[in-house]
Parts: structure tokens; C-alpha cells; sequence
């Protein structure tokens, strides 16, 4: 099948290539709606949307074949986006009278485009013929400046809208994207310096060799490095602020600003909004999954090595890569679901951050590390060179990671300046039974 | 049709798109409408630096000026609500006159040095791998390592007194 791709014109092969790419994350994008409400209600104690396509086929029923009569499907609940599209295509359209209605219009297409043409440059599998859709020599720097990009629907659409918790929101999300931007480049720099390429399939390939350049049996996934694990930190809470989600979902909160920038949008126009915010923490994802975590391997180990060290390990460590090559594409939305279950967890334990706090955790913490991250690496890069042994190297980034995070931990309140750490206050809550006396001895404050 | 008549018809379709934004710009009486058409330009222009093998500069046209610039742009249009800017009609005067006669004599300065060598050209086209962000790298960091080291400067000394200006308390 790959010979027959490479056999056709180089414009089908492309289409075939963005086709792979954007209907999966097309069909994603209910489930993960579904599944972020089951995930929110088991988080909180109750039960989500359990009932829609459950179908009871009745004894009576004269046209149910026989087998059928009296059998229950329970599809948990998996309908319910459909029936949540069906509801919003059915609304009716509403459009304020005083909005610019070209940029009304053109707002939600903004907002999904930069969500579908992110993952362009991603690899979700070994094949090449068949993916990333552009392996391009600029593959991390188009993410960065696609990403860059989804301010404007956000932007636009709090603008057309007329209304000023739209464009109250528009404003905070652009401040918003603008600042974590900074951190996001910074901490991918680190790893673009230590890879030496900004292509993703390089990325990928620069993780499959042995664990800090001297344990021979573990992949090199970003993540277990110690300045891969301070930049994958960095990177995932930029790119929870990137994709407007909780915590960071300042431009639509809702005890502030009604809906924020989406407050006009109702029936199909709203959806696109939704789908857009939902397709983008699937790409986004796949690219921390990508640069961090090893791409589309399932496990960091390098079976190849054990083949070659273990020969009678080899039939099975075989085995395992010839598996590991043909489920890329399923380890790849295994990883993505992994990524929206944090990003789900985020919004279920986290509390919204306030404006000020927001634009103190980006510039003044965020972007300090990250430069602090790059500069260590650029000297351990260094160090490597001149001794020639990754051991000494390793050594080095451990120590240097560690001062830094010390060093951060001791002068943080420094760094964002006087009043960032208020005193705790003691709540007292009116109306509420104080709990028994061997409770209250246990440390909980009366 | 052959490739060339293709990429003919690619060109013209990007080219005509950049030039008809650009043409927005000034000709929208609303700021935001003229500022989405200056983005259109930019990202238009990008993709044009593609079809000729620089892709670090199509890449940077689109992080600084698309993403960044652009969106400080916007910001502060929307932050002073510009509306249509009824107030600043003004009668017809000299000025008018004198600016498009001074267009024109730019125009044909800038194009009567720019046009002639590309006369000869149907396709221009830079070897591959001529805009690739290794070869920009290593002269950014060998052959012009000066001027960049200099400009980094001059940005930072920018930014501190950027921010001495505005803040009133340090």
C-alpha cells in the first residue's frame, strides 16, 4: 500500500497525507467531549451523561427479529455529542445587531483553523509516505508560529461581537497568549539545542538513542533527561494557557465575563468554537508527545539493542519492535487521550487564576526558568564536547538542573516581586456544623 | 497543463491575494478591517517565501509579524475603539497632489533599480536548502556574528528603556 501511495502524483499523495491527518482528529473530537464529561463527573462525585443510545428492545416489538426481543445495549452515554450537534445545528442562529458581521462570521473559521493545521508537521507513525503531512526542515518553528495564530479568532470574534465581555475577553486572551508564548519557544529551544534540528522526524529519531548517552537498554524520551523534564513542565503549562483551558480559561470566565469571548456565538457557530478549543488539546498533545516523549514508541526501550546484546532475547525483542512499527498510529492517540486526561484532571482540581497572577506565573516564572533551562544546556552541550564522556555530561545537568530549581524555590518570591505570597487566611464558614471533637484534634483548624 | 503553467497559476493566485490585501489596507475606512488585511498580506508573503526555498524566513514572517506584531496591533485598536474615522476627512488640498506625484517618482526610482536584473528570470528560484534554518544559523553565528551580537544589544537596551519609561515606580 505505501508503494502504491509513492506511485501517485505528488498532489494526491498530499491530500492523502492531510486526509490522515485531519479526519482522525475530526472523529476524536466528540469522544474527547464525551469523555471529558465522564472523566468531570467521576472527578466530581457524580455521574456524566450515561444514558443517551442505551436501547431497550421490547418484547412486544413485531419488527425485532427474535434474538434481539427483550436485549439491553448500553453505549454509556457515547451519543451524546451527536445529540449535543444535533441540538446545536437545530438553535437558532442569533446575530447581534450591531456586530461586524463579516468578522462575526469569520471568527469560528479563524479559531479552527490553526487547531487542524497544527499537526502538520507531526509524525503519527514510522511511514513516512504516509506522515507527518510536510516533513519540512522548519518543523518546530511552524508549530510556534501556527500556535501563534489562534489568538485571532479569539481576538476577532470578542471584537465583531459588540459587546464588551467579548471584547473584554479577546483582550485578556491575546495578553494571555502573547506571554506564554515566550515560555513555550523558550523551553522548546532547550530541546531543539540538545536534538540540533528542528525537523519532528529528527526529534523523534534523536529519542531512540540510549538514555543520557550511556544506559544502553532505555530510549532517550526528552522527558527523563533532567533539562527535558524542567522544559516538558514549562511547555505543558504554556500549552494549557495556549489552548484557553482551566486554569487558564480567564477569557470565558464565566463568574466575570458571561461567556467571554464566545458570549454571542450560539447554534453551529458556537460548536466551532468548542471543536476548534477540543481539536487543539488533541494536536497539542500529540506535538508534547512528540518532542517530549519519545513520538509515536509505545515504551522507552530500545528492543534493537536488546536483539543485539541479549541473542536469545532477540526473537522477542524483535517481536516487540515489529509491534511498536505497526501500532504507531494507536500509540499515538493512546498518548493524546493521555494528555487530555491531565488536561481534564487540571480543570477538575484547579481553581481559575487570577489576571495578575496569570501574567506573574508566565513572565516572571515561567520565562525565567526556560532561559535559565537553555543557557544550561547550551553549557552542558559544552561540557559534553570538551570531556567526551555523556556520563560527566550527565552529571553536570543533573547538578546544574537541581541549583537552578533551588535557586528558583529560594528567590521565587524575589522574582515576582513584593505581595505575590499573601498570607493564608482562615475561612470561617457561617451555618456550618463544627466537625466532632476527634476530628478537630487532628490538626483541622476549629 | 505542465508544472510551469501550475506554479504560474499558484503564484498569480498568492501574489494577486497579497497585492489585493495590501490594497485593503488603506482602503478600509474601519482600523481592525485594514489591520485583518495587513494580516492577510503578511501571511500571504510568507507562504510566497515557501515557493521559493526560504522557509525560515516564511516561518519568521509568520512568528513575528503575524503572530506577534499583528496581534499588539489589534490589541491596541480595539483598546481605543477605533471606529470609522469620520473626523479625519479633509478637503482636497495641495498635499494630496504633491503625495501622489512623490509616490510615483518612488515608485520608479526603487523599481528602475529592482526591475532590470529580474528581467531575465521566468522562475526564480534559490538552490535547495538555501533558506534552511542550519545554513541561516551558521552565518547568524559565523560570518555575522557581530552585527547580531550588536542588534541583540540594541533590543535589550530597547526593552530596558521601554520599560523604565513606562513604569513610574521600579
Amino acid at each position: 500500500m505505501v508503494a502504491w501511495v509513492e506511485s501517485l502524483h505528488p498532489i494526491w499523495q498530499a491530500l492523502i497525507r492531510v486526509l490522515l491527518l485531519v479526519l482522525p482528529v475530526l472523529l476524536m473530537v466528540p469522544g474527547a467531549i464525551w469523555y471529558e464529561r465522564r472523566l468531570l463527573g467521576w472527578f466530581q462525585d457524580r455521574i456524566g451523561p450515561n444514558r443517551v443510545g442505551n436501547i431497550t428492545v421490547s418484547r412486544r416489538n413485531r419488527f425485532a427479529p427474535d434474538f434481539l426481543k427483550g436485549r439491553k445495549f448500553n453505549l454509556f452515554g457515547l451519543i451524546q455529542p451527536i445529540a449535543d450537534g444535533i441540538k446545536l445545528f437545530i438553535k437558532e442562529d442569533l446575530m447581534p445587531a450591531k456586530a461586524d458581521r463579516l468578522i462575526f462570521v469569520a471568527a469560528p473559521a479563524l479559531a479552527l483553523f490553526p487547531a487542524f493545521t497544527l499537526g502538520a508537521t507531526i509524525p503519527w507513525g514510522p511511514i513516512q509516505a504516509l506522515t507527518p503531512v510536510a516533513d519540512v526542515n522548519v518543523g518546530l518553528l511552524y508549530i510556534l508560529a501556527i500556535s501563534s495564530l489562534g489568538v485571532y479568532g479569539v481576538v476577532l470574534s470578542g471584537y465583531a461581537s459588540n459587546n464588551k465581555y467579548s471584547l473584554l475577553g479577546g483582550l485578556r486572551s491575546s495578553a494571555q497568549l502573547i506571554s506564554y508564548e515566550l515560555g513555550m519557544g523558550l523551553a522548546l529551544g532547550s530541546i531543539v539545542l540538545a536534538v540540533g534540528s528542528l525537523k519532528m522526524t529528527d526529534m523523534v529519531r534523536a529519542q531512540e538513542g540510549p538514555l543520557w548517552g550511556f544506559v544502553g537498554p532505555l530510549a532517550n524520551w526528552h522527558l527523563f533527561t533532567p533539562y527535558g523534564f524542567l522544559a516538558a513542565i514549562i511547555f505543558f503549562i504554556c500549552m494549557v494557557a495556549e489552548t484557553n483551558r482551566a486554569p487558564f480559561d480567564l477569557p470565558e470566565a464565566e463568574n466575570e465575563l458571561v461567556a467571554g469571548y464566545h458570549t454571542e456565538y450560539s447554534s453551529m457557530k458556537f460548536a466551532v468554537f468548542f471543536m476548534g478549543e477540543y481539536a487543539a488539546m488533541l494536536v497539542y498533545g500529540g506535538i508534547f508527545m512528540t518532542v517530549f516523549a519519545g513520538g509515536w514508541h509505545l515504551v522507552p526501550i530500545r528492543w534493537d539493542w536488546i536483539a543485539e546484546q541479549a541473542p536469545p532475547l532477540a526473537y522477542l525483542a524483535g517481536g516487540f519492535a515489529t509491534w511498536d512499527y505497526w501500532l504507531a498510529p494507536l500509540t499515538m492517540i493512546a498518548k493524546c487521550v493521555l494528555v487530555l486526561t491531565v488536561y481534564i484532571w487540571l480543570r477538575a482540581t484547579l481553581p481559575r487564576l487570577r489576571y495578575d497572577q496569570l501574567m506573574a506565573l508566565g513572565w516572571k516564572s515561567l520565562m525565567p526558568l526556560a532561559v535559565a533551562n537553555l543557557i544550561l544546556v547550551a553549557a552542558w552541550i559544552l561540557v559534553e564536547r570538551l570531556t567526551g564522556n555523556p556520563f560527566y555530561g550527565f552529571l553536570f545537568l543533573l547538578v546544574g538542573v537541581g541549583l537552578v530549581v533551588l535557586f528558583y524555590r529560594q528567590f521565587r518570591s524575589v522574582l515576582r516581586g513584593p505581595g505575590s505570597d499573601l498570607p493564608r487566611r482562615e475561612v470561617e464558614l457561617v451555618n456550618y456544623a463544627k466537625p466532632a471533637s476527634s476530628e478537630t484534634s487532628e490538626g483541622v483548624p476549629a | 497543463m505542465t508544472a510551469e503553467t501550475g506554479n504560474l497559476l499558484f503564484f498569480g493566485a498568492l501574489a494577486g491575494g497579497a497585492a489585493a490585501s495590501a490594497v485593503g489596507v488603506v482602503a478600509f475606512n474601519n482600523a481592525v478591517r485594514s489591520a485583518i488585511c495587513l494580516v492577510a498580506n503578511f501571511f500571504l508573503l510568507a507562504i510566497l517565501y515557501f515557493t521559493l526555498n526560504a522557509e525560515t524566513l516564511g516561518i519568521t514572517q509568520v512568528v513575528v509579524y503575524t503572530g506577534a506584531i499583528m496581534v499588539l496591533f489589534l490589541f491596541v485598536i480595539m483598546l481605543l475603539n477605533l471606529g470609522a474615522a469620520h473626523v479625519l476627512h479633509e478637503k482636497f488640498d495641495w498635499k494630496r497632489g504633491a503625495g501622489i506625484a512623490f509616490g510615483v517618482v518612488l515608485f520608479g526610482l526603487v523599481g528602475s533599480q529592482i526591475l532590470p536584473p529580474l528581467m531575465g528570470f521566468t522562475q526564480p528560484r534559490a538552490p535547495d536548502g538555501y533558506g534552511s534554518p542550519d545554513n541561516i544559523g551558521r552565518a547568524l553565528f559565523t560570518q555575522y556574528l557581530v552585527p547580531l551580537e550588536a542588534v541583540a544589544y540594541l533590543l535589550l537596551v530597547g526593552i530596558v528603556g521601554s520599560v523604565l519609561l513606562a513604569k513610574r515606580r521600579i
